[in-house]
């Protein structure tokens, strides 16, 4: 069977019609990240019932809100422990999780690295839209130097993170950027980190046209949809510009992937050794 | 063939760990911290060997959220902790509450306010353990007083989480977890405890919110055909969110609080000893239990119509009990090692009918019967 890409199909099958209009502004890229998951999942052709969706706090972290998934939404920050809980006490299930970059990187950035470096096969899709968009456009960890946000109004002096390096540094063995604008390779981007064996980070850019965008005089969403192309740029191009030109540039495309133990696999030798039928 | 009880020496905190066990606990998420390590460490080391699973994670937080993640996909879990970590346990205890996930939290309480004192004995968390979270949810707290009820209760504890959808602590204290004390392990097969109610219509039909008579509902395991949405913002019987639906956010409220305080009847358990023709009584819970009963045996000696009281279960708290106390008994006194806070639920339920009086003790030291009866003697005195 080929692969379905019809729109209503894929719509009827994997979102709640009843719970829409969504939440997320018009213009706002949340619902292409959406869309780009379960398009994902589309392909790998996984059991519905057997994906559950685990979601943080923020305008990211609605997208179960619509999909028909079975799903938890825990508190703001806390969605990786409980994936953690949930894919280590029943392996078999693919879990996925939506967090925003807040979510992520700030009040959930200590079990993000610590995700990373266990290595348990979870796919966490960040929706950075460089700000906290749910509570009105506040400063976060991935404002870069100098922008504009609600309790930031002359300007973010701190440096932000590059959540990809930061996943890295800690461990994670599949980490990925995509870009709302490049929606085909955001697509493949998951599907990927779906099928990765271990942990697995993708950040997703994604613009916050209401609050950031306004806020930062960015235009309208499709110039902001537009501009990905001139702030992001493929590995592939990358690997051919020296770092003055790459300055201020987000690299697109699978940044890490590596074969390393996985967690929920390591600990069935454990169990194994435990009951004395161990190597 | 009959199987027999094993009868052993143990510390409190290992006959926890044995009774998780025994009640069919096969997940544990921990973070290191005294007075409570001895149950995580031995989960380490067990668990495997039952199937089961053990992580250490970063924090308490992560911890309690590990071990709801775990419970919704249909095994018994439970959490470990103490003083500081028990703070940290707040945001997520008020997630299982909401999203109504069976789990143990065992907090081996420590003397507070922050690190306190790590290795020393304290019933500081009782507000907290009741009231700790932000927002109105019911809960179920148990108190034990000896290694035995430290297995014992624990597979109550397991037990009332699985019939009531609902977290519940054991509320033990660094005496009591660190003691060592006979104990009567009867063989697990004789253990029963509840599995919460699948359910039994089609999965278009399931709804994980709407409460049955008790105000409980059936639990789909996640990765059952029974999709669904385990949700921490205020939602309907489907769990969808109230969003701005006042009515439907009330009823969840009330739900949430009276599928416990509505079936207190079946929950409550409380130990009366000398109250038949008792004036005063003293009403105690966890280690300074055991100093009041022996103050109240003391005191018979003496002459004094003493009682003992004791609340198994905390919260919900007994009333009608305390009430009935009341009614006979002139004074009631409750020692406790706090600043005074079980005494508050017990004046509300003695309601005037007998003078209550607190005997506080903070500081790490525990509460002597002689402390105890020289607090009988003086209310005796003051008559
Ligand atoms: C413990 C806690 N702190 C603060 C909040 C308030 N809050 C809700 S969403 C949010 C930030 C969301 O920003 P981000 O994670 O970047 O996601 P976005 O809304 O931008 O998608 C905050 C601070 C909360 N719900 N819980």
């Amino acid at each position: 069977m080929a692969e379905q890409t019809n729109l209503s199909y894929l719509v009827d099958k994997y979102f709640y019609a009843s719970q829409m209009p969504t939440m997320w502004c018009p213009g706002c890229g949340n619902g292409v990240v959406a869309m780009s998951m379960c398009r994902a999942i589309e392909r790998l052709r996984l059991d519905m019932d057997k994906v559950i969706h685990v979601a943080g706090i923020g305008c990211a972290a609605v997208a179960h809100w619509y999909t028909k998934f079975t799903a938890l939404q825990t508190a703001h920050g806390r969605a990786l422990p409980s994936a953690t809980g949930i894919k280590f006490a029943n392996p078999e299930l693919t879990v996925v999780v939506t967090m925003g970059d807040g979510d992520a990187a700030a009040i959930g950035g200590n079990h993000l690295i610590h995700a990373c470096r266990r290595n348990i096969d979870v796919t966490a899709i960040v929706y950075n839209n460089f700000n906290y968009g749910m509570t009105g456009g506040q400063v976060g960890p991935t404002t870069p130097l100098g922008s504009f946000a609600s309790t930031a109004p002359y300007g973010n002096a701190e440096r932000p993170f590059d959540i990809c390096s930061l996943a890295e540094a800690a461990g994670a063995t599949y980490v990925a950027r995509g870009a709302v604008y490049y929606v085909k390779d955001l697509i493949s981007l998951i599907e990927r980190g779906i099928r990765h064996k271990g942990f697995s980070l993708i950040d997703a850019v994604t613009p916050c046209v209401t609050v950031f965008g306004r806020r930062n005089k960015l235009g309208t969403p499709g110039e902001m949809f537009k501009a990905q192309r001139r702030f992001t740029v493929s590995v592939k191009k990358a690997k051919d510009m020296s770092p003055e030109e790459l300055e201020g540039k987000l690299i697109r495309g699978v940044l890490v992937e590596k074969e390393v133990p996985e967690f929920t696999d390591e600990y069935e030798k454990i169990i194994a050794q435990a009951q004395g039928r161990g190597e | 063939m009959m199987s027999k009880a094993r009868i052993t020496l143990m510390k409190g905190n290992e006959a926890c760990a044995e009774g998780a066990i025994a009640a069919g606990v096969r997940f544990f998420a921990g973070y290191p911290i005294t007075p409570s390590n001895e149950i995580a460490t031995i989960m380490a080391q067990r668990l495997p060997q039952l199937g089961g699973k053990f992580i250490q994670m970063e924090d308490e937080i992560g911890s309690l959220g590990a071990a709801i993640g775990a419970a919704l996909t249909g095994v018994k879990a439970m959490d470990a902790t103490s003083g500081p970590g028990f703070s940290l346990k707040m945001e997520n205890l008020g997630l299982a509450a909401m999203v109504e996930v069976p789990l143990v939290l065992i907090n081996v309480q420590r003397v507070g306010p922050s690190i306190g004192m790590a290795t020393s004995p304290a019933q500081g968390d009782v507000m907290q353990a009741r009231y700790g979270s932000h927002g109105d949810y019911g809960i179920i707290v148990v108190s034990p007083s000896s290694v035995q009820e430290m297995f014992d209760l624990t597979i109550k504890a397991v037990d009332f989480s699985e019939k009531y959808r609902v977290p519940v602590i054991l509320l033990a204290d660094q005496v009591v977890g660190h003691m060592r004390e006979r104990l009567v392990m009867p063989p697990h097969e004789e253990i029963e405890t509840a599995y919460r109610t699948e359910p039994s219509v089609t999965p278009d039909a399931y709804l994980p919110y709407r409460g049955d008579e008790r105000g409980v509902s059936p639990m789909a395991k996640f990765g059952s055909p029974y999709r669904w949405y385990a949700n921490s913002s205020s939602h309907g019987e489907e769990s969808f969110q109230a969003t701005s639906d006042y009515a439907i956010s009330e009823k969840l409220i009330q739900r949430l609080t009276n599928k416990i305080e509505k079936n207190k009847k079946e929950i409550t358990e409380v130990r009366e000893e000398f109250l038949d023709d008792a004036e005063i009584v003293i009403v105690a819970y966890g280690c300074t239990a055991r100093s009041a009963r022996g103050a109240v045996l003391k005191a018979r000696e003496e002459g004094i119509k003493a009682g003992f009281f004791r609340p198994i279960v905390l919260w919900p708290v007994p009333n009608e009990e305390i009430g009935q106390v009341a009614d006979k008994a002139q004074a009631i006194i409750v020692p406790e090692m706090n600043m005074g806070q079980y005494v508050h639920p017990v004046r509300e339920a003695a309601c005037g009918k007998a003078e209550v009086v607190s005997l506080s003790k903070v500081g790490g030291l525990a509460i002597s019967s002689n402390e105890i009866l020289e607090k009988i003697r003086e209310v005796v005195k003051s008559g």
